[in-house]
């Protein structure tokens, strides 16, 4: 008997996403005119989205085993107010004119502060066995609660290794020469190569090792995945920390970005991250995912708002009608997909 | 003997107000093929759980391998590297990974998954099984029956002590099976012990050594394959003797037809989105017919297109001689349709309701929701169908979910039962309950029959169809290929008309 070659569920998601995020920013290019013919302008989608990528490769992670997270937002939050008070001491006590903090010890503030939620939200969900949703719930409220204790009002970080840090890096090859014949060099910010190591760390993480097949094989089911002799208490527990780390680690990518600690930071964060991996091809039932396709995801998300704001409607709530919009394509795109798929494989046997 | 592989003793387990295992001995010996039989809910299944980790045990002791060196076994993965590989009744595998994948996750060394290795691998095992699946397809596009030979394959390439197949053959046909047999006898030939659980006699005294039969949850005793007849057997596993089953036909008074009565359903040039091509069918009152053919090739889809739970492509029903339209099931169930589907798990039962409200729940929904019956009604009902069906339940409140797989059966039946149909469609009634309640049902199909009700029935044991059924319709590849009545109704001549030596065309 010989079978078609079939294509896995993940890879017809991961294609429909890399396909719709290019046609959107090629029209973007014919229609849009300008602004999207220059490369920078796909460098500041990224610089703005680097944080996104990472909270959404989390969010990935958890999502393949069926489970949730929406706690990503809140503790990038916290951990920008944190890192801002630590950098700049002197704005809790403006009197004493302290000696401003060292970036790496607020590096690892962050990558505390992430490792703990990890930690904590993951035993919660894998070996107390509580609902995901309401255990990140808790969390998020804890986290923007905690925010507003370290600091109420939002304030500019005045630290000179950090400013360094924060500034862009210029590269030569990727620039452009502008009409005086200068040449304009690309500016792309830190935040971004730690984003892109991140997304081809977890891609060898999730195709090659045997942690990230038993991720793909608890989220198809659990009850299999027991018995096929794997720890799905410890896989869980796992998603859980790694998607932990991945929100302080963005947490202080956005800080990076924005330079600034503010309550309402990275507000709604755990929506987008959460909409830009079902633009990417992730699942909400679990077992199917990709983390290029987060990273399209992503891009196609940040695209549609860049789009939509520099055809000069504004106001916030246009980008939600039209993410709407989209999220409500994919999956009907997804699901169509797939039913398709099924029926040409029921007729084959 | 000496070369015991595996010695349980005096296992108990206590669930929730019911002692599952009490006080129970299982011994298996190198290269011995070992039955493990019984009723449903005699404990079988609870035995297999606690030796693979599943549960915990409350009491009593494993010894494993050459030494008999006493063991806890903590999880499943435990018991996989303590040598014992299982393939469960259902399918324990992931289907959104790919065949190779099911295969070797969970049980290989290191970190790092090497795609090419294990593909080649997964290649050669399921090449040397003739297994039709490619390692690298998805699972979920392979057939059911593939998905199980695949998580056969996976335990047999274990390098194991110890190998349990729970139930493995129920959802594989006769040329898969003999495949797995053979399978069996070499591995046997290699010095495994194989504990097969599994409810069908026949493949117990084709393959098996020893038999150890388990009631309520106690061990009624170890027997030798050739010390033990077929009719001793069944009687331990029921603490009873068996009546003649193969005399229940006669037994019964039949429904006298009378002259030029119309059939009570018949259905012209009927096909469905399902694949089946257009068929002819009818049915007279009280007789009781059959769709028979090979695992896929469309019984259920023929009942499914009558009932109309798939969509019909094209064709003409009546009932008792009127034109009718039948498009979704309520239409169906008002005509007087009643239909038990093939999967009770998941079309039938509805878990966490009781008893009581699993029995009223079609009667309800055929009367509508704005004309409820009073829970008295409701009470008297259901009372009077637990009695009538014998169905073992603590009370009518109890969950569904806590009875054994033949009484669940039963209820769905008394659902069923309880709207009254006059054309009773019964999908595998029988398949993965026990000796007793199959009879009980058999017989119960055939009262119904002499009562003037019409029933169709459909069952992958064709004895089974022999015994009850009048007419059967012969199925393959989708096509109905041939009726068979009277003097017919023989394995040899069904075997024929499957296997397309005399089309009847």
């Amino acid at each position: 008997m010989k079978t078609k070659r079939s294509i896995s569920d993940t890879t017809i998601l991961l294609t429909i996403t890399i396909v719709v995020f290019f046609a959107m920013y090629i029209g973007a290019m014919l229609f849009q005119g300008k602004g999207f013919l220059k490369l920078q302008t796909f460098f500041n989608i990224l610089n703005a989205n680097a944080a996104l990528i990472l909270m959404a490769c989390g969010l990935t992670l958890v999502m393949i085993i069926g489970s949730i997270d929406i706690s990503v937002g809140g503790v990038a939050a916290l951990v920008s107010m944190c890192c801002a008070v630590y950098l700049d001491r002197n704005v809790l006590n403006p009197e004493q004119n302290l000696t401003p903090g060292s970036v790496f010890v607020s590096m690892l503030i962050a990558l505390g502060i992430g490792l703990a939620y990890g930690l904590i939200q993951g035993y919660l969900i894998a070996y107390l066995d509580i609902q995901p949703f309401i255990v990140s719930l808790a969390g998020m409220f804890f986290a923007r609660g905690m925010t507003t204790i370290v600091h109420t009002n939002p304030f500019n970080v005045e630290n000179k290794a950090f400013n360094e840090l924060k500034e862009p890096i210029r590269i030569a090859f990727l620039g452009t020469v502008n009409k005086k014949g200068n040449l304009v060099p690309a500016k792309i910010e830190v935040g971004v190569f730690v984003a892109l190591l991140a997304v081809l760390v977890l891609f060898f993480v999730l195709r090659y090792t045997k942690l990230g097949r038993a991720f793909y094989a608890v989220g198809g089911n659990r009850t299999s995945a027991l018995m096929l002799g794997i720890n799905v208490k410890r896989t869980k527990f796992f998603a859980h920390l790694m998607c932990g780390i991945l929100a302080g680690l963005g947490g202080y990518v956005y800080f990076l970005h924005v330079g600034s600690g503010a309550a309402s930071h990275a507000s709604g964060a755990e929506m987008n991250a959460i909409a830009s991996s079902i633009i990417g091809g992730t699942m909400l039932t679990g077992g199917v995912g990709n983390i290029i396709g987060t990273l399209f995801g992503v891009l196609s998300l940040a695209t549609i708002q860049s789009i939509v704001s520099s055809a000069g409607f504004d106001q916030a709530w246009w980008t939600g009608i039209t993410v709407a919009g989209m999220l409500c394509l994919f999956l009907v795109v997804q699901s169509v997909v797939i039913a398709r798929k099924k029926k040409s494989l029921k007729k084959q046997a | 003997m000496g070369n015991e592989v595996l010695k349980m003793r005096g296992i108990d387990k206590v669930f929730p107000g019911v002692r599952a295992l009490q006080n129970v001995d299982f011994t298996l010996c190198k290269g011995e093929i070992h039955a493990l039989m019984g009723e449903n809910g005699a404990g079988k299944s609870t035995l297999i759980k606690v030796l693979t980790g599943v549960y915990p045990k409350d009491g009593g002791d494993i010894f494993l391998g050459e030494n008999l060196e006493p063991v806890t076994i903590k999880s499943p993965q435990d018991a996989q590297n303590q040598g014992i590989s299982t393939v469960y009744q259902e399918i324990t595998l992931c289907p959104n990974l790919s065949v190779a994948e099911n295969m070797f996750i969970g049980r290989q060394k290191g970190s790092i998954q090497n795609w090419k290795k294990m593909n080649e691998a997964a290649g050669a095992i399921l090449n040397e099984l003739t297994i039709p699946a490619k390692p690298t397809q998805q699972l979920a596009s392979c057939s059911i029956a593939v998905q199980q030979m695949v998580a056969i394959a996976r335990a047999v390439d274990m390098d194991c002590k110890v190998l349990i197949l729970d139930e493995p053959t129920s959802s594989l046909d006769e040329q898969e099976v003999e495949k797995l047999f053979k399978l069996m006898r070499d591995l046997k030939a290699k010095g495994v012990g194989i504990i097969f659980v599994t409810h069908f006699l026949d493949q117990v005294y084709e393959v098996c050594d020893k038999i150890t039969v388990l009631r309520d949850g106690q061990l009624v005793g170890e027997y030798e394959i050739k010390d033990l007849p077929r009719v001793q057997l069944v009687s331990k596993m029921l603490g009873k003797e068996l009546d003649d089953m193969s005399d229940i036909k006669s037994e019964n008074a039949t429904y006298e037809k009378k002259e030029g009565e119309t059939p009570v359903f018949t259905a012209k040039n009927l096909s469905s989105t399902e694949a089946v091509h257009p068929f002819d069918f009818h049915i007279n009152k009280g007789e009781v017919n059959g769709f028979t053919g090979l695992l896929g090739s469309g019984r259920s889809e023929c009942v499914r297109a009558i009932f109309g739970a798939d969509r019909n492509l094209s064709g003409e029903k009546t009932k008792d001689g009127k034109q009718v339209k039948i498009s979704k099931p309520i239409d169906a169930m008002k005509k007087g349709i009643a239909y038990l589907p093939e999967d009770r798990k998941v079309d039938g039962i509805v878990g966490d309701l009781s008893v009581r409200d699993n029995i009223v729940l079609a009667y309800q929904v055929l009367k509508g929701a704005l004309h409820p019956f009073s829970k008295a009604e409701a009470y008297k009902f259901a009372d009077e169908y637990i009695k009538l069906l014998d169905i073992k339940t603590a009370s009518a409140d109890t969950p569904i979910k806590s009875l054994s797989g033949g009484n669940q059966q039963k209820v769905i039946l008394a659902r069923w039962l309880l709207t009254h149909p006059d054309y009773l469609i019964l999908d595998e009634p029988t398949r993965g309950i026990d000796v007793g309640t199959k009879v009980d049902i058999q017989k119960l199909v055939l009262k119904l029959a002499s009562e003037g009700m019409a029933v169709t029935f459909i069952s992958s044991e064709t004895d089974e169809m022999l015994r009850t059924c009048s007419r059967l319709i012969v199925m393959r590849d989708r096509h109905v290929v041939g009726e068979l009545t009277g003097d017919d109704l023989n394995q040899n001549k069904i075997m024929s008309t499957i296997a397309g030596g005399e089309k009847n065309e």
